[in-house]
């Protein structure tokens, strides 16, 4: 069984229709491609399975159970755990502590025990400390260890992010343009990253425009355009489908 | 900020200048003033959680301050209960009331909080300003002092200590609270709500419990100022009050422990300092209030430890 089935998927904002009865599933422990041209949907579909809106129709399947409709917490709990086009870093926290409250529902959380400073709690905080430590590590962020998270540059943020989604420790990662917007010597990492992400054992689903990273590391690619699904295969039969060269040339195939 | 150095040792400093103060200050005037400063830290402590931390805002504190002190004289005076349960009682009652305001409204996006809390205000004002036969109306009504097992609270000189041990504690509990689990998710969901869904934060139940905290902690100190004047006004409940304190935690610091205290001492110690202004000192609070936005638009403990950061 699929680790992940969506089926006949649709998301209407009003008139519009962002995203239309996609349907598509996703193996555990491969990296899974969604590509298309800017408004394609890709976004709103990573919206969609991650519970941050509700989908108009359809369903999502997550290890057969049913989740669409399910708020972000919940999500959470089944070991989904994204991160975000547009950055979504606390800017009020240090790095560290970015990465901290990725893995919240792995922690005590109770407030009585936290204001009288529970030996259990402050301990667990203090391990938690050095897992985050190692995570910005892995991530290749060891030098902004102590860095307030205001005073890190752009391309940092973006791996900080997904930092954070690890602390977590899910088994669906959603990375939504994790490239956009860095040079190319950093694109190169964090297709690096991702590979180790990957390798680690965590199903990673990838929204990216940089073609290179993406036909270098998805094992299946699903091409939107318009809210569609255009086609979904293998990295080399998609790059042969005309109908995709169509959608991104805008050629009369 | 909080990570450099130990965040406690500002802790132990307060520790150290609450227990010189009273042999430092020349008489009971000034005992007074200290003890309406730590009243008015406490409260604005759990109130800049809410808004500093959680990034929600209040504008009807006083209501629940006025819940806490009203309950404790009405319960005292009219049903013969003991202080102390009367004290719960308000606290409990607050809990409540908070909860259930607050669970609806943080179910929508936006700063709806602010509206309803100011309504709320309003209308507990209201309540306490009509029910005469109960509360004395416009006029207040006097507060029994506190006894606890047999030992009568009274004076500047008992409620000194009882004021001062409270808000060492309740900084303690502070800072415990904003380093832990349950603080980062409060803060996270202040940088980014929909980074901290994902991670897993209920954010609907820790606003509520946030706003249900600072609601209590204002409970229990509208009992305390209760009990230590011995009298009770409706002006507690007032919105004026709500935005004194509000302007406390700007003062002092957003998301600020220390800034909670000082600007809760400052802008309690400053209508006295401006006394020799007469008729004019609403003007000059108002003017400096302005300026101390203009130049520290953070609040005056985060500028003042970025500025010394920056020299080391």
């Amino acid at each position: 069984m699929a680790l992940l089935e969506v089926n006949k998927l649709s998301k209407a904002f009003g008139g519009v229709k962002a995203v239309q009865n996609v349907s598509f599933s996703i193996d555990a422990g491969i990296v899974y491609s969604v590509i298309g041209p800017n408004g394609a949907g890709k976004t709103t579909l990573f919206n969609l399975i991650t519970g941050v809106y509700t989908p108009s129709e359809g369903e999502i399947r997550l290890d057969g159970k049913e989740i669409a409709g399910a708020g972000p917490h919940t999500l959470a709990r089944l070991g989904v755990a994204r991160t975000f086009q547009n950055l979504q870093v606390c800017m009020n926290m240090t790095a560290l502590e970015n990465v901290m409250v990725g893995a919240h529902l792995r922690l005590d959380r109770n407030l009585i025990k936290a204001a009288l400073r529970f030996p259990a709690l402050r301990r667990r905080d203090g391990e938690l400390r050095d897992e985050a430590a190692a995570l910005m590590h892995f991530v290749g962020l060891d030098k902004y260890v102590a860095a307030r998270a205001d005073a890190m540059p752009y391309g940092a943020l973006k791996r900080l992010e997904i930092a954070r989604a690890l602390a977590a420790k899910p088994r669906l990662l959603f990375l939504d343009e994790p490239a956009a917007g860095l040079n190319p010597k950093e694109t190169i990492e964090v297709d690096h990253l991702v590979r180790k992400v990957a390798d680690s054992g965590v199903t990673v689903v990838l929204v990216e425009h940089d073609m290179k990273m993406v036909m270098n590391l998805s094992d299946r690619i699903l091409v939107l355009d318009y809210g569609k699904k255009l086609t979904e295969g293998s990295a080399a039969e998609v790059r042969r489908n005309p109908d995709v060269i169509a959608a991104y040339l805008g050629a009369h195939a | 900020m909080m990570n450099f150095r130990s965040p406690y040792l500002g802790l132990w400093l307060l520790v150290a200048v609450l227990a010189v103060l009273p042999f430092a200050l020349p008489n009971a005037f000034y005992m007074d003033l200290a003890i309406r400063m730590a009243i008015n830290a406490v409260i604005v402590l759990g109130l800049n959680l809410l808004i500093g931390f959680a990034g929600q805002i209040s504008l009807g504190h006083a209501g629940f301050l006025g819940i806490g002190a009203y309950s404790s004289a009405v319960l005292t005076t009219h049903f013969n209960w003991h202080p102390a349960f009367a004290m719960a009682a308000g606290a409990a009652a607050c809990a409540v009331l908070a909860a259930l305001v607050a669970r609806p409204i943080f179910k929508l996006k936006g700063h709806y909080l602010a509206m309803a809390t100011l309504g709320l205000g309003i209308i507990l004002t209201i309540v306490i300003t009509n029910e005469g036969a109960w509360t004395g109306g416009p006029d207040g009504m006097p507060v029994p002092p506190f006894a606890l097992f047999g030992f009568e609270l009274y004076g500047e000189k008992h409620w000194y200590w009882v004021v001062a041990a409270v808000l060492a504690i309740s900084v303690w509990a502070s800072l415990n609270l904003i380093d832990s689990p349950f603080g980062r998710a409060l803060r996270a969901l202040h940088g980014s709500e929909v980074a901290s869904q994902v991670v897993g934060v209920d954010v609907v139940r820790y606003k509520v419990a946030i706003f249900v905290l600072s609601a209590v902690f204002a409970s229990l100190m509208g009992s305390v100022t209760a009990h230590y004047v011995g009298f009770v006004t409706p002006g507690v409940a007032g919105f004026f009050h709500s935005i004194e304190l509000v302007t406390m935690v700007v003062i002092g610091g957003m998301a600020s422990v220390y800034g909670s205290v000082l600007g809760a001492v400052l802008l309690t110690a400053l209508p006295q300092a401006l006394a020799t202004f007469e008729g004019w000192e609403t003007v000059a609070f108002g003017t400096i209030l302005v300026f101390t936005m203009i130049f520290m638009p953070k609040g005056l403990v985060p500028t003042l430890a970025a500025k010394l950061g920056r020299k080391d």
